[in-house]
């Protein structure tokens, strides 16, 4: 178990370090140049003062000369300074990281335990109307646009009848726990709609291949209650399947906070990557986007362990 | 398996037979009129007029248009790349499984919209194509194109490596090996008809993920450029003008959501059909 993290953890690095490559080659590659914008910001700049600016930030420099003098800093915990913040990128990562990560937790702790509930429901009574009535809604949350459903509860209950602050984290002035919370539920409502759909469907089907199991007939006929069948013999094997796909799914809830962190001018990752790559914020982007990369890998990870505790024929050696 | 195909079908044909809705309104998709902007639904205009003045069921059938195209195009593209991924990975077995699928479930789990933002905000010109090739509305398509392809592509490979484990293992394959067929033979003639089931399963899942990824994109600003318009960058416009004209969001969202969820149920009914066994997506 622990050599299998190990391993699991330099393949995290390995793709890690390999993405910082492609990134940070494909950046120059965006429209726009950090030195032409500072030369747009000042006329007076000469041929000279360019040419200095260019030697001073190394972008003179062969690409791969470039990365690797980055990647040097970078391993020294020096990340750069920020164009579009004016501060240095840890500075400014680290506060976002956590706005993301208290939207990340609450949406997919409300998704998955809504999951639970409407999954084992719908999965015992196979066909029913409550069945039925699930799946479709499932399908409906699949497919449902996260931006076009933060834009519609925007409508709704911000603009329309005036409930829940539109955006931001908390009114300015006034950071009591109260506020804060109000400002979360528009955003947390919008991503747990938008994953509890998959997931839904995950737990229903593992929990009808659970049910459907020898083992669940031989303890009812031992007389085991409805409820200790269903939570302690069907759920835990259940649970075994449910584990690697939603580990496959943490990319997806990071994907969708970014789209409804941008929606709801929620000052987390997601919006800083959006702002920082559309506003040539090269040092910002890079580091943002290997953040979030490390986060969902490591949440995967984590998922992966959960997979080899819950189901004890699998071993990790 | 009916409901979905008949909404998909309606759909599709409505965005087709666009012009000749136009011609029977008498009304030009593309056509401004500032005078009668933000006006409700008549005669003329069944769904009123954008910020513009356009008129909107005539810009909603038009943005379908490119949507579906885009949808299908990546689809299809996706899936060919799925497929060559998943038949080798199946039959080959081995390092060369190991590897396809490990890559395959590492483009699965990675944060991929972050990552596509990166992508789609490159500037074609540093790579060496001219500013007139660039700014073609067909260079714009497939670029979008490109993008979805590139995460489009694990469904049919997962799928398509999944019925090649089991095809592998019947008796013609062994006849096919024993006499001595070389491997692009078996793959192509053997192996690949038996596979065409989840490969059109997975293609038809996929055209709704990539409508919805277009859609994110052109909403964010990425995706779709004018004079072209999709529902995503026309949901973009219209959050603009949301406090004056909410509907103006309203329609297209309705429409990428009837068109996703369409295809996400024909998906699904194929995949019954094919293999009523198989419950892995419930």
């Amino acid at each position: 178990m622990i050599r299998f993290a190990a391993v699991r953890l330099v393949e995290i690095a390995v793709t890690l370090a390999l993405m910082s490559l492609v990134i940070y080659g494909l950046i120059g590659l965006m429209p726009g140049d950090p030195i032409d914008l500072m030369r747009t910001a000042d006329p007076h700049m000469t041929a000279a003062d360019l040419a200095r600016l260019k030697s001073l930030y190394g972008v003179d420099r062969p690409l791969l000369l470039r990365y690797w003098a980055w990647a040097q800093a970078a391993l020294g915990g020096d990340l750069g300074y920020s164009r579009l913040f004016s501060a240095p990128v840890t500075a400014t990562l680290l506060p976002r990281l956590g706005n993301s990560l208290v939207l990340l937790g609450s949406s997919f702790g409300l998704a998955f335990g809504l999951a639970l509930a409407l999954g084992i429901a719908a999965a015992r009574r196979p066909r029913s109307w409550f069945d039925r009535i699930v799946n479709f809604a499932c399908f409906a949350g699949v497919s449902l646009p996260t931006f076009w459903l933060a834009l519609i509860l925007i409508l709704v209950f911000a603009a329309g009848l005036g409930w829940l602050p539109a955006s931001g984290i908390a009114t300015i002035g006034n950071g009591n726990l109260g506020d804060r919370l109000r400002h979360l539920v528009l955003p947390v409502a919008a991503l747990t709609i938008a994953n509890l759909g998959i997931y839904t469907r995950y737990v229903r089907a593992a929990m009808r291949d659970a049910l459907a199991q020898d083992h669940i007939r031989t303890a009812r006929a031992k007389g085991a209650s409805e409820a200790r069948v269903i939570w302690h013999h069907a759920l835990r094997s259940a649970l075994v399947p449910i584990a690697t796909i939603v580990a496959l799914s943490f990319g997806g809830l990071v994907s969708g906070a970014l789209v409804t962190e941008t929606m709801f001018a929620y000052p987390g990752m997601g919006k800083l990557i959006f702002d920082a790559v559309m506003g040539n914020d090269y040092n910002l982007a890079l580091a943002a986007l290997l953040l979030a990369t490390a986060v969902t890998m490591i949440a995967n990870l984590a998922a992966d362990l959960a997979y080899a505790w819950l189901d004890p024929r699998v071993s990790y050696r | 398996m009916r409901f979905p195909l008949f909404l998909l079908g309606a759909i599709a044909a409505a965005a087709l037979a666009a012009p000749l809705i136009a011609l029977l309104l008498g009304a030009d998709p593309a056509a401004v009129d500032l005078l009668d902007r933000f006006a409700g639904p008549s005669a003329a205009h069944p769904l009123g007029t954008d910020e513009l003045g356009r008129d909107m069921l005539l810009r909603l059938l038009e943005g379908g248009r490119v949507s579906l195209t885009i949808g299908l195009a990546a689809a299809v593209a996706a899936a060919a790349i799925g497929m060559a991924v998943g038949l080798l990975a199946g039959y080959l077995g081995g390092w060369t499984d190991r590897i396809l699928m490990r890559l395959t479930d590492g483009v699965i789990a990675l944060p991929l919209l972050p990552l596509l933002i990166v992508f789609a905000a490159l500037d074609l010109e540093k790579l060496g194509l001219s500013a007139r090739i660039t700014e073609l509305p067909a260079t714009n398509v497939l670029r979008i194109v490109a993008l979805t392809v590139l995460v489009g592509w694990t469904t049919a490979a997962r799928l398509v490596r999944g019925a090649t484990l089991v095809t592998r293992q019947r008796d013609f394959i062994r006849a096919a090996q024993s006499l001595g067929a070389g491997t692009p033979h078996i793959l192509l003639r053997h192996i690949l008809p038996n596979v065409l089931a989840p490969l059109v399963v997975a293609t038809t899942l996929s055209v709704g993920d990539i409508i919805l990824l277009e859609s994110v994109l052109s909403f964010l600003g990425l995706g779709v450029q004018p004079p072209l318009a999709s529902w995503g960058s026309m949901l973009s416009n219209a959050q603009e003008v949301i406090a004056t004209a909410p509907l103006l969001a309203v329609y297209p969202g309705a429409m990428i959501f009837l068109t996703v969820i369409a295809c996400n149920l024909l998906g699904d009914a194929l995949l019954r059909r094919f293999d009523p066994r198989d419950l892995a997506r419930g």
